[in-house]
């Protein structure tokens, strides 16, 4: 009898596992326990783990968050559009609106400096893909999303939305500079 | 009203078909193929405008034609076809009538209207909103009202279902336990009611938006809810190629299940733990806690990645040990190296159950890691992984069906034979190097729903490395080569069902199940012995079978570490 008939034995629960069957099974599923114990290993002494700190605002209250930052630590402005670049102190906190096509303000971070990113959008869902870095993280409406992190070369990086936010989606990027 | 009892036995197959479930599924297999053709020709727009070289649409078309290539084949055609699948599994392999076969007309009724008027709102172009439709992003209201209705018909089809498996019950068509097969579609049944349920949850309330009757659909609450529905409808596909696998194991080789119990207990699993899946797209996202993430992305620690480690042993072990009784026994691999691999049924199986295990189950994994997923969320890794899982698990295994179908479902010649030996090859393999390059061009970082790596009209573009260009570039190549093997699926499968030569069996008429189909035994006969003694190796009774599994397992854990120790050198965070 095959797998398209009704088992031949009717307790078939009762047949005995055979080994090669008992075998894997205690493989895989060490395997697997060993895949899920990774997560609370890498929360503990990992370095690279989301934050979980998250609070409900609303787009006006982080706009003005946002200006108030950009007022203070404004150093220069960029491009035709005359976008801020911000150079906030180490440690404190910034601000990255994202919103339809663009991510304001631009930002200038020091290497080896730890800053407490804010990320949240204006409008719809968007995707802050960190370049090349590669570290992607979703941007929500009306979540004010907080990440530490600390900037470990220096350089030019860039920002990608890579989670599509419509027709001028392709032309949603900026930079993060990293300065020694 | 008189209920239909007429049933036909398969010459060639010995399975008994229904009248009115053999007319469903042959609908419902059409209805699949027809949407399978559709999003094929999408697909070409999209891939060759993403092959930068080529860049072939503009980006509102871009945008509209994956839109539309998402939903055409992740759900209509594949939910077409398992659709039929359940009625196979359910009346012919139970030997049953079907339970109303005028709801389920009903139902597919409304499953083509739905995607009939989804299908509409997306090509009006003002819901180019892609397969996820992220609230606030909005469609046009008959967008959300036509993928409302296809769930369902989709829903009332599994009860039909049900209700099928409760008229084989009753009216004793079968002696003790339903074939694994059906046992297999019974669990893709239940993730289906899940399924839709989800999916009402959220498209209602995204409907009534739509229309402007709620004024506000938050942003995490859609997606959190969406993938209950979305990811959860791949699980569908899972179970239910799954289970094709064990038919063409049982179909090409007579194989019979190792263990019935590891089988069960494996699809068992599959509806405990199967759905947590669903967490895997919040990884990344504000607001939810990484307790949470940890537990539900984990299946509850890995417990439904078991269950697919277990089937992918043994499957191919229950193969394994029907060849060796065939007389295969030479060495650990001469089952598989005399396999039938001029047989596109099981050509097609095999690649689907490889391509699957260590293209899309390895890579799924990995992704669906807390921390793991930061370095590649929202990539072109992502579809890199669901095209292994989808297109050669789910697509590849039911291409390899259908060319069982044709002659024993539709009673028809198979046309250009010739050319369905190299198709399962070239479609399986032109994917399959597909996603690798698609994964490739993702850890480089490339985003996946983009219409411009190059950034040529961005204010401060990015400049992507030549790496990623080339991974781009390679993925459009194999793509051509996937679409040639596509392309030959749809030109078998449209000419034979529609002008193949009618195959006549002489004296060949409808009976009614009352007087024609043979009673069963009143008892099953005593247990043969399962495996002969001294096959095998040491006790294994597919020894070759474990050592493809320690391969895998293998591949598996170095991919895993490698990819945590990437993980390491990026920017610290917390």
């Amino acid at each position: 009898m095959s797998a398209i008939q009704p088992p031949t034995s009717r307790y078939w629960w009762k047949q005995p596992l055979d080994r090669v069957e008992g075998t894997w099974i205690a493989i895989a599923l060490v395997w697997c326990l060993i895949m899920f114990f990774m997560m609370p290993y890498w929360h503990i002494f990992g370095k690279q783990n989301l934050a979980n700190e998250a609070f409900r605002t609303t787009p006006e209250a982080y706009q003005k968050r946002t200006q108030d930052m950009v007022d203070k630590y404004t150093v220069r402005t960029e491009t035709d559009q005359k976008i801020p670049v911000v150079h906030p102190p180490a440690g404190s906190d910034v601000y990255l609106i994202a919103r339809l096509w663009q991510w304001w303000p631009l930002l200038e971070l020091e290497q080896g400096k730890t800053y407490r990113l804010h990320l949240m959008s204006m409008d719809w869902l968007h995707g802050f893909s960190l370049q090349p870095e590669n570290i992607n993280i979703e941007v929500h409406p009306g979540y004010d999303h907080i990440v530490t992190l600390t900037p470990t070369g220096a350089g030019t990086f860039g920002i990608v939305c890579n989670e599509y936010c419509g027709i001028n989606h392709h032309n949603m990027a900026s930079k993060i500079y990293v300065v020694p | 009203m008189a209920v239909n009892r007429m049933f036909r036995v398969c010459p060639t197959s010995g399975l008994k078909f229904h009248q009115p479930a053999e007319a469903l599924m042959k609908v419902n297999a059409v209805a699949a193929v027809v949407a399978l053709l559709v999003g094929g020709i999408l697909a070409i727009g999209v891939t060759l405008t993403r092959w930068q070289a080529l860049h072939l649409l503009n980006p509102e078309w871009f945008y509209l034609f994956l839109t539309a290539h998402g939903l055409n084949m992740l759900v209509y055609w594949i939910i077409f076809f398992e659709i039929a699948v359940l009625y196979f599994a359910s009346s012919t392999l139970l030997g049953c009538r079907l339970a109303t076969p005028r709801m389920a007309w009903a139902a597919f009724g409304l499953m083509v209207v739905g995607a009939l008027t989804n299908n509409y709102a997306v090509f009006r172009g003002d819901s180019s909103v892609m397969f996820t439709s992220y609230a606030p992003m909005g469609a046009h209201p008959l967008f959300y009202l036509g993928l409302i209705l296809f769930a369902v018909g989709a829903l009332v089809a599994c009860f039909v279902f049900f209700g099928t498996l409760v008229v084989a019950r009753t009216e004793k068509t079968y002696v003790g336990s339903v074939p694994l097969v059906t046992f297999g579609a019974i669990t893709a049944a239940i993730i289906a009611v899940f399924t839709i349920a989800s999916g009402a949850i959220i498209l209602i309330p995204t409907f009534l938006w739509s229309l402007g009757l709620i004024n506000h659909v938050d942003s995490l609450m859609y997606r959190t809810v969406w993938w209950a529905f979305g990811h959860s409808s791949q699980q569908i596909n899972v179970a239910a190629h799954v289970s094709i696998w064990y038919a063409i194991a049982a179909i090409v080789f007579g194989a019979k299940p190792l263990s019935e119990k590891v089988s069960r207990g494996a699809f068992f699993l599959y509806i405990l733990f199967l759905q947590l899946a669903s967490a895997h797209h919040l990884l990344a996202d504000p607001g939810l806690t990484s307790n949470w993430k940890i537990f539900n992305t984990s299946y509850a620690m890995y417990l439904a990645v078991l269950a697919s480690m277990v089937h992918g042993l043994t499957v191919p072990g229950a193969i394994e040990v029907a060849q060796r009784k065939k007389g295969f026994t030479k060495g650990l691999f001469e089952w598989l190296r005399k396999a039938p691999w001029g047989n596109p049924i099981f050509a097609g199986m095999f690649i689907s159950l490889i391509g699957f295990g260590f293209l899309g189950g390895i890579s799924g994994v990995m992704m669906g890691t807390e921390q793991l997923n930061l370095i590649i969320h929202n990539t072109i890794y992502v579809p890199g992984h669901f095209h292994a899982t989808v297109v050669v698990g789910t697509t590849l295994a039911f291409m390899a069906i259908t060319y069982f179908l044709i002659p024993v479902l539709f009673r028809r010649k198979m046309m250009f034979e010739g050319l369905a030996k190299y198709q399962v090859y070239l479609f399986g393999l032109g994917m399959s190097s597909f996603a690798l390059f698609m994964m490739g061009a993702g850890t480089l970082g490339v985003p996946r729903r983009h219409w411009d790596m190059g950034f040529a009209n961005a204010l401060l573009p990015w400049e992507f490395p030549g790496t990623a260009w080339l991974m781009m570039a390679l993925m459009g190549i194999s793509a051509i080569v996937a679409f040639v093997g596509g392309a030959i699926y749809l030109l078998i499968t449209v000419c034979s069902v529609f002008l193949g030569k009618r195959i006549q069996t002489p004296g060949f008429q409808h009976v009614s199940a009352h007087e024609g189909i043979a009673p069963l035994p009143a008892s099953l006969a005593p247990e043969p012995e399962l495996h002969p003694v001294g096959m095998g190796v040491a006790g294994f009774v597919a020894p070759g079978t474990f050592v493809l599994a320690i391969i895998f397992l293998v591949s598996f854990v170095l991919y895993y570490f490698v990819n945590w120790k990437y993980l390491s050198t990026v920017w610290p965070l917390s």
